[in-house]
Formats: structure tokens, C-alpha cells, sequence
């Protein structure tokens, strides 16, 4: 059978996928895909802005072609289809021939016939090339405007913000986000979204744009208001690319798109369309999940599947739009006749919750979220599966005050039918099946049923229906570090503290059982380290540690290092930085200023790490511990010695405080801030420990955390002196360190200690389980025995011996390949590698 | 065994590699992983590829050694994939296989032969 895709995106490829599982055989597959590079994953195009790259972006598994035999044509537009010869003819005239023809050809994004609208610096947001032409303009603009404040239009607000313009949006509603959010949702949404610096006119009609006077272009409105910007953006919704179907004549939509029936075909059944490009039931839908689920239903229909029937698509969706949730979930705006709805408003932190229910009370039919949305996974749920309400339907939006919790969604109440993970289509009976099966971690379920194997946004709701499930079958539930210790790292921590073990072979014999693996040999490491706190390359730690400890730098990924020297506080003199610089020139390394106000040397091999070490701890450096989990940086502004505002003295603070934590070995890696004022221009509320000075001393923060989910610090306790400030750092540390999970940030060790800030205060400030002393001691003890690996390991012959490519052999890995960019290197891309060396051995 | 000739390289000494680690040897121009894992009764010698395919990095001898169930593995330090040291299968996706080599100690030395 010979099937022709036209359209190479995320549903096209998603047809793909789904065709190779079915094991159709004897298909010949060409796709013909008019952008110049396979499918990405438009759905965090945004992301491009931020560093990642169209490869980073791409959805197809390497392999994945050569492996179906299917044919990708890049850069290969069909230009019309013959129905009655069943042919695609291209633009360059090539006649193609086809059983069974799929349209994959998605949308364009829509632009009102504004005159002005042709003018230079005016762009769409839609592919990679869009991207680049906007990433171009933002570089010869000061302000930027969105049209449209849907989802997509504040993403790319964001991404003007983020290049550093003045942004605007400009919607028509009066409010943004219209589809999704209702009026109350909108305004919080508003307020979150202006705070974090973007300019927002609603209930705007752009009628002309003109040559500015501030700007390069005016925005002429209906209401006689303008606004001059440099760019402009259109993000004002989509328009189904349906002209191939008109062209060959096949029905067509009421609001456009290619009509399908429940099969996705179209009025020609041997046409199908799938994705925004089709229109079912007289919808069009622009959201990625039931494109993939139309994707699957043609696949399976082909492959002769007389079932696979697409029945429609839940529009909930959940997003976090500049760091701001926002959710909504079916009936929204309350439309449902005599729905009746409940919200929840705090308007000091700025949370909007609201749940429709129906008119017995018994039913969710809607909810929107803005701000938080803790609970859009059991509200979705309730709402899918018609799941009956508890009495008090408000407390499941309402906060409870007790910190009692809330009333959850008991996952007993789900239905094996209910869909946990929307990404990959897995519903509860597949889960609890796979547990029926032995699986018994969600790893486990992840890798044979690919639940939370996608965004992993359901992955509580999965670890929720698996150790239920667990449960049920009357298997042991329990939070085990992994098969080797029916332990947890709090408990593993307690066994060598009391037992007094030193190694993993003793601790395995007493406690464990088996080989251990990559998770509990770190852990023992770590919990080794926190309590002994011996050289971590000593023979028998040395086969316990990941690569990163193991050869005292971090792993990129082409199996080159980087090496990171600490510089305490951010602080360093001129010769020192120069010293950095020639041992980078010298090896050839990329540099690179971190976050954490420190110089990163990338690309050396494992054989060029002891003289690079070398060479820096001549010049005075020692190791940053960048590699381990365990103190990295001290951030600090310059302080009260140059800056006009200091109060304080940060930069002595944070150096004192670097030089005392550094190489701490905890359950993650820790991050301090110390800033001189209030202007914390340390950022150390985003910190694990943030301290910003007062008139009166220093004030401590706590728990914060920078990254995927970030959280402020919490203040802890006010205007310490330095020798106060110590005591309060040791003791938070190392309960930490104590009780925290295996990999566990501060941040969620906080959120999951019972009893929360003032719990912590309870131990640590009023001592009230008489721990402090002891914590302080073994804080001390780290302290006095802290050594710089990487002296320590050049200078011992025996650990030198393991820093080589190959025990055999002199040679350099030649499959670390670096090119040129910007006037250094970086690795080589996998083409690159494969065309400098033949194919990779 | 078949009766095919096989080559044995030397590679090191058993006390290079130590107990619960890896290193990588160059066998006839290849990247050969080799791991000693001290197990009750002494010690066991595994060689796969070093090459890890997901990332086409050289790299597996540098991942960490255990057991996931029957199956002695080891966890690429990338993108910590599994791969069994017995037959190189890599257990998350058995496309990314290895092959796995022949080991065996010659008067305290290493010796490694290249799968067919």
C-alpha cells in the first residue's frame, strides 16, 4: 500500500508513530514536508528563545526513518491532488502516486487584513523561521507588540520580554485568554501578568498602522487611541490550511478545515486529515492532544481497525504562562443551564479559583485556575469521569486553614476507563494492569506503559493509582531508595550514623541486598560523606560515585568535562582571572561566566584534568564542587564597601559563608545569596539559603529555589550577627542533610515537612528536641575536614592513574570532536562528527 | 565454544581496574568497555562497547555497577539507560543495544576478544 502524508508536524509525525506501531506490512510511506527541517515540537517554541535549539526541539527519535523505511522528503510542497488518478503532484512537477492519502497540513496562523500589515518588523509566531525573524527584529527594537492574548499571544509576549523589549498586548476582547478563562480569571490573570512588566490594552481593534514618531510603526485603534512599538507580532488565531482539499474538491467545514467523519476521513475515503487542518463535528481544534488522537485513529483505520473512531476532545488545559499558572477545565463560563459556581478569590496573592457544578450539586462541570492550580489534576478527573462530589464541593478550591488536607479525590473513585496521562493516551486499567504485572516504581510504569512519560505532569496522579493499586493486591507501598535497602534515605542515614559504617560493602551486608545500583550507591556516598566525610576518590567510596564525583567535573555530552574553580563570593583578582584564562587557552576550553558568578571551563577529556587542576590550584583556585551535590555558590551583590545603598558588608558575608559550606555533601545541590540591602540584587530569596542584610544584622531566608519549580525563601529569623547567622545556617543545613529524601531540593523537603516553617523554627531556633548542639558539632566536624579534591587527587599517584581516556592506550577519544562557534568551540553535532571521521567507530 | 579462532588482547592488569569500576580499552581500534565487580565469591570481569548509542558519547565504562533484579547492568552516566553486561542489551530501549565482548584473566592480567 502506498500512503502519501502531506504535512510534517507534530500530528504528522504523531501518524507516523502511530502507523509503525501497527505493524502494517508491506506500506510504502513518503512524507512531504514544505519547512526545511523535520518535526518539532511547536508546543514549546517559545523555548527557542531561551536556548534551545531547533534540534532540541525535534520530535523525531534518531533512528526512527531508518528503522520504518518510511521516506521523508524535506522542503517538498504538494502543490495539488488528483482524486481520480490518486496522484499528489509537488511543486517542482514530480507525479506522485498514493492508495491512501493523509493531510497532516495544520494551520497558518491568522493575520486581519490590517492595511500596514506588509510593512518590515512584522512578524507571526509560528515556526522556527518565524522565530529567527522575530529573535532578528527584537535585536534592532526597544518595544514589541503582541496582537492577540490567547495562550499563544502571551507566550510570545514573554519572548519579547525575555529579549529584553518593552512588550505590549493588544487584544480585541475586553479580556485576555477569552476561550479559557472567564471574567474574575481574566483579571487576576491581568494584574500577575503586568506585574511581571507587559503592558496590556484589551478591547483594542487595530484599524492602521502607520510610520511612527517614537517608534518605527503606530498602531492606529477604533477608538481613536494609538501605541508606536518597533515590532509587531501577529498571535490572533488560526486558519485551517484546507487548500488542497479545495483545490481537489472535498467538503469543507463551516468554519473552514477539511470535514472528516469519526474515522478522520474525508468526503474521499481514501483521504484522511488529521490535526488542525481538519473539521469534525464542525470543529476545528487547535490544541496539540486531539490532533495526536486523530493522528492514532487514522493510523489504526488504515491498518484496518474498523473501531478506531475519534470521539471529540476535552479542551482542558494547564499551562504556566510566564511562571503563572493558568488552567481551565470543560465548562468554564458556567454555560451549562442552571450550573451553579463557587470561587475563591485572594487578591493579596493574587488566586483566582472558581468551580461550576451542576445543578443537583453532584457533578464539576468547569473550572478555572489562575495562579495556582494544585488541583487541576483531581478537578480534571472529577470532571472526566463524572466523579461524584464531596459534600462541601467548595473545599476542594478553598485553602484550608488547618493545614489539614484538602478532600482529595480518592483514586478508588476513578473508573479503569479514566485517562491518566492525556500525552500518551494511558488510562487507570493500563496503570493497575502494569502493577498486576510486577511493576512496582514508577520508573517501572513509566517504562512499559509510558504514563508521565511525556510532560510528566501526571506523574503524582500515576505514583497516586500505582501504590494504590499496590495496596490493593496487598503489596507492600513504601518509599525504598530502590530494590537494594527496604529503606529510606532518612533511614539509610540513621543506619550508618548509628552503626558507625563506613563502606557500602558493610552497609550492604547489614542492611541491603544484592549489587546496589546507580541510586543507592550515591546516596551511600553522600551519607558517607555528610557523616566521615572522607576523600570521596578513597578506594573503596570511589566505585559509588557518579561520573561527575568520580572524575570531579561535570559530564557534557559528548563525555568531555567542565571544570568549574570556586571563586567565594564571586570574588577574584585580576591575576587570578588571568591565571583561568591561559590554563582555558592553553587546553583549548570554552568559558563561560555561570549563574553563580564563577568562570565554567568546558571540553576537557578525563586525561587533561589533573594538569588543568594543576595549573589552577598553582594559581590559588580549588575545586568549585560544581560537579557534586553539595555547596555550589555563595551569589552575592558588591555590598555595603562600593555600593551607595549597602548596608552591609555581602561580599565578606558570602566569601566567610562559601569558604565554610563549600564541598558540604547533601541530598541536592545547595545555593546561597547574601545581598547588602533590600534590593537584593543577589536574588537570595531565590536561594536554598538567602541572608539580606538590615540596619540591625542579617536577615535569613530559607528554602527558596531558582529552576523547574521555583519557590520564594520564607524568612526564618531577623537581624542575627554574623556569629548568630552561623549557628542558624549549620543547624538548617544539616537537619537537611539529616532528613531530607534522596534527591530532594530544600524546597520540597520544606513543602513536605509537617508542621512547616513553624515546625522548623520549633527545632531549630527554640531547640525543642535539644538536636541543635549536636547538629552544630557535626557541622563543625564537615567544616575542619574539608580538603579540595582536586589537590588531593593530583597529588595522590594512585587516584592520577584513573584519569584517562583508555587503560590501554595513550590516545585521545576521538569521539570528542569540537567545532568553532563564535570564537570557541563547542561539541560537534552528530552530522558534523560522522562527516569528520567517516562513520563513528 | 565454536571452534573459531579467537584473538585475546592484553589489556591491563587486574589491579588497574578497581573493584566496582570500569575502563575503557582499545581493542583493535574499538572502545571496549571492561568492568570488575567484586561479587561473594571473588571477582567477575564484563566487557561491552563503550559507545553509548543514545549519545554517541564514549562513555559506558564510566557508569556506575549494579544489579536491577536477575540482570547485572550498568547506568550510562548520561542519560542513565541500563545496559546488561552480559549480553550489551540495553533494557529501556533494546534498539540502543550494545554488543558485549569475551573477558577472561591470564595470569593476573586482562584479556578481552572482540564479539564476532
Amino acid at each position: 500500500m502506498k500512503i502519501i502524508v502531506v504535512g510534517h508536524g507534530m500530528v504528522g509525525h504523531k501518524f507516523l508513530e502511530s502507523l509503525a506501531e501497527t505493524g502494517l506490512p508491506d506500506v510504502e510511506v513518503t512524507v512531504l514536508c514544505e519547512e526545511p527541517r523535520a518535526a518539532y515540537d511547536r508546543v514549546h517554541l517559545s523555548e527557542f528563545f531561551s536556548g534551545k535549539t531547533a534540534e532540541d526541539l525535534s520530535l523525531v527519535e534518531s533512528g526512527f526513518f531508518e528503522r520504518t523505511g518510511f521516506t521523508l522528503r524535506l522542503a517538498a510542497r504538494a502543490a495539488s491532488v488528483d482524486r481520480i488518478a490518486k496522484t499528489v503532484t509537488t511543486l517542482d512537477g514530480e507525479v506522485l502516486p498514493y492508495d491512501k492519502l493523509v493531510l497532516a497540513t495544520g494551520s497558518n496562523p491568522f493575520v486581519p487584513p490590517v492595511p500596514g500589515r506588509e510593512r518590515e518588523h512584522i512578524h507571526v509566531y509560528r515556526t522556527i523561521e518565524d522565530l529567527e525573524a522575530m529573535k532578528a527584529s527584537g535585536r534592532k527594537s526597544k518595544t514589541g507588540v503582541v496582537v492577540g492574548g490567547g495562550l499563544l499571544g502571551l507566550e510570545c509576549a514573554k519572548a519579547l520580554r525575555d529579549m529584553g523589549l518593552q512588550a505590549h498586548v493588544v487584544e480585541f476582547a475586553p479580556r485576555l485568554m477569552t476561550v479559557q478563562v472567564d471574567e474574575g480569571g481574566g483579571r487576576v490573570l491581568r494584574a500577575k501578568i503586568e506585574e511581571l512588566g507587559l503592558t496590556v490594552h484589551t478591547g483594542r481593534n487595530t484599524q492602521e498602522i502607520t510610520d511612527g514618531a517614537t517608534g518605527r510603526h503606530r498602531m492606529v485603534f477604533a477608538d481613536g487611541t494609538h501605541l508606536e512599538t518597533d515590532m509587531i507580532v501577529f498571535s490572533a488565531g488560526i486558519r485551517p490550511r484546507d487548500e488542497l482539499a479545495r483545490q481537489c474538491v472535498l467538503a469543507i467545514g463551516p468554519r473552514g478545515g477539511v470535514a472528516i467523519d469519526s474515522a478522520c476521513r474525508t468526503s474521499d475515503h481514501d483521504i484522511y486529515a488529521i490535526g488542525e487542518c481538519a473539521s469534525w463535528n464542525e470543529q476545528v481544534f487547535g490544541l496539540v492532544a486531539p490532533g495526536y488522537d486523530m493522528a492514532r485513529v487514522a493510523a489504526r483505520h488504515i491498518a484496518g481497525d474498523k473501531d478506531a473512531a475519534f470521539v471529540g476532545a476535552d479542551m482542558s488545559t494547564k499551562l504556566k504562562l510566564m511562571g503563572v499558572d493558568v488552567a481551565s477545565i470543560g465548562d468554564a463560563h458556567g454555560r451549562t443551564p442552571k450550573s451553579r459556581s463557587c470561587q475563591y478569590v485572594d487578591e493579596l496573592r493574587q488566586i483566582y479559583k472558581k468551580i461550576v457544578i451542576s445543578e443537583d450539586g453532584k457533578q464539576l462541570l468547569g473550572a478555572v485556575l489562575i495562579g495556582d492550580a494544585t488541583e487541576y489534576g483531581t478537578l480534571l478527573q472529577m470532571a472526566l469521569n463524572g466523579i461524584t462530589l464531596p459534600a462541601d464541593p467548595e473545599f476542594l478550591i478553598f485553602p484550608s486553614s488547618d493545614g489539614k488536607a484538602k478532600p482529595g479525590l480518592g483514586v478508588e473513585a476513578l473508573p479503569d476507563a479514566a485517562q491518566i496521562c492525556s500525552c500518551n493516551n494511558v488510562s487507570k486499567a493500563a496503570i493497575c494492569g502494569a502493577v498486576g504485572e510486577g511493576a512496582c516504581t514508577v520508573a517501572e510504569i513509566k517504562a512499559c506503559t509510558k504514563a508521565g512519560a511525556t510532560c510528566g505532569g501526571c506523574v503524582p496522579l500515576v505514583t497516586q493509582v500505582m501504590k494504590f493499586e499496590m495496596a490493593r493486591r496487598g503489596m507492600a507501598v513504601n518509599n525504598h531508595v530502590c530494590e537494594h535497602f527496604a529503606y529510606s534515605r532518612q533511614e539509610i542515614y540513621h543506619l550508618v550514623r548509628v552503626g558507625n559504617i563506613k563502606s557500602f560493602d558493610d552497609l550492604l551486608a547489614r542492611h541491603g541486598k544484592g549489587l546496589g545500583c546507580e541510586i543507592c550507591k550515591p546516596v551511600a556516598a553522600s551519607v558517607f560523606a555528610s557523616c566521615w566525610n572522607e576523600f570521596v576518590l578513597k578506594k573503596d567510596l570511589a566505585g559509588l560515585q557518579d561520573s561527575n564525583d568520580y572524575y570531579l567535573g561535570n559530564i557534557q555530552k559528548d563525555g568531555s568535562y567542565s571544570v568549574v574553580p570556586r571563586m567565594p563570593g564571586g570574588e577574584v583578582t585580576p591575576d587570578g582571572l588571568i591565571a583561568v584564562g591561559q590554563v582555558a587557552k592553553k587546553y583549548g576550553l570554552y568559558t563561560k561566566v555561570t549563574g553563580g558568578q564563577r568562570v565554567d571551563l568546558f571540553g576537557a577529556r578525563v586525561e587533561q584534568l589533573p594538569p588543568i587542576w594543576e595549573e589552577l590550584i598553582a594559581a590559588g583556585f580549588e575545586s568549585g564542587h560544581a560537579y557534586g551535590k553539595s555547596l555550589r555558590t555563595v551569589k552575592s551583590c558588591v555590598g555595603s564597601t562600593w555600593c551607595r545603598y549597602g548596608v552591609g558588608d555581602s561580599v565578606g558575608l558570602a566569601v566567610a559563608l562559601e569558604n565554610r559550606y563549600k564541598g558540604l555533601r547533601s541530598p541536592h545541590k545547595i545555593k546561597f545569596g547574601v545581598s547588602g540591602c533590600t534590593r537584593e540584587c543577589a536574588e537570595a530569596q531565590g536561594k536554598d539559603i538567602g541572608i539580606i542584610a538590615t540596619e540591625k544584622g542579617w536577615n535569613l531566608y530559607i528554602c527558596g529555589n531558582g529552576g523547574m519549580k521555583p519557590r520564594h525563601a520564607e524568612l526564618f529569623a531577623s537581624d542575627l550577627d554574623k556569629d548568630e547567622l552561623v549557628r542558624m545556617i549549620d543547624r538548617v543545613l544539616m537537619f537537611y542533610v539529616r532528613t531530607a529524601d534522596r534527591l530532594q531540593r530544600t524546597s520540597t523537603w520544606r513543602e513536605s515537612l509537617e508542621g512547616g516553617l513553624d515546625y522548623l523554627k520549633d527545632v531549630l531556633i527554640k531547640d525543642s528536641l535539644g538536636l541543635c548542639a549536636e547538629l552544630e558539632a557535626q557541622m563543625q566536624h564537615v567544616a575542619d575536614t574539608y580538603q579540595c579534591e582536586w589537590k588531593t587527587a593530583v597529588n595522590d599517584p594512585e587516584t592520577r592513574k584513573r584519569f584517562r581516556s583508555f587503560v590501554n592506550s595513550d590516545k585521545a577519544d576521538e569521539h570528542v570532536v569540537f567545532v568553532e562557534e563564535r570564537g570557541q568551540i563547542r561539541p560537534a553535532s552528530a552530522e558534523e562528527r560522522n562527516a569528520s571521521q567517516g562513520v563513528a567507530a | 565454544m565454536s571452534a573459531v579462532l579467537q584473538t585475546w588482547t592484553d589489556i591491563c592488569a587486574v589491579d588497574d581496574i578497581l573493584p566496582g569500576t570500569g575502563v575503557c580499552a582499545l581493542v583493535e581500534d574499538r572502545h571496549v568497555a571492561v568492568f570488575r565487580l567484586q561479587v561473594a565469591d571473588g571477582d567477575r570481569f564484563y566487557a561491552i562497547d563503550n559507545v553509548d548509542p543514545k549519545s554517541g558519547a564514549s562513555v559506558l565504562s564510566r557508569g556506575l555497577l549494579g544489579n536491577l533484579g536477575e540482570r547485572v547492568v550498568v547506568a550510562s552516566p548520561l542519560y542513565k539507560n541500563h545496559f546488561d553486561l552480559a549480553t550489551g542489551e540495553c533494557l529501556e530501549a533494546p534498539e540502543q543495544s550494545v554488543r558485549a565482548h569475551g573477558v577472561r584473566i591470564d595470569a593476573g592480567r586482562v584479556n578481552v576478544t572482540l564479539a564476532g
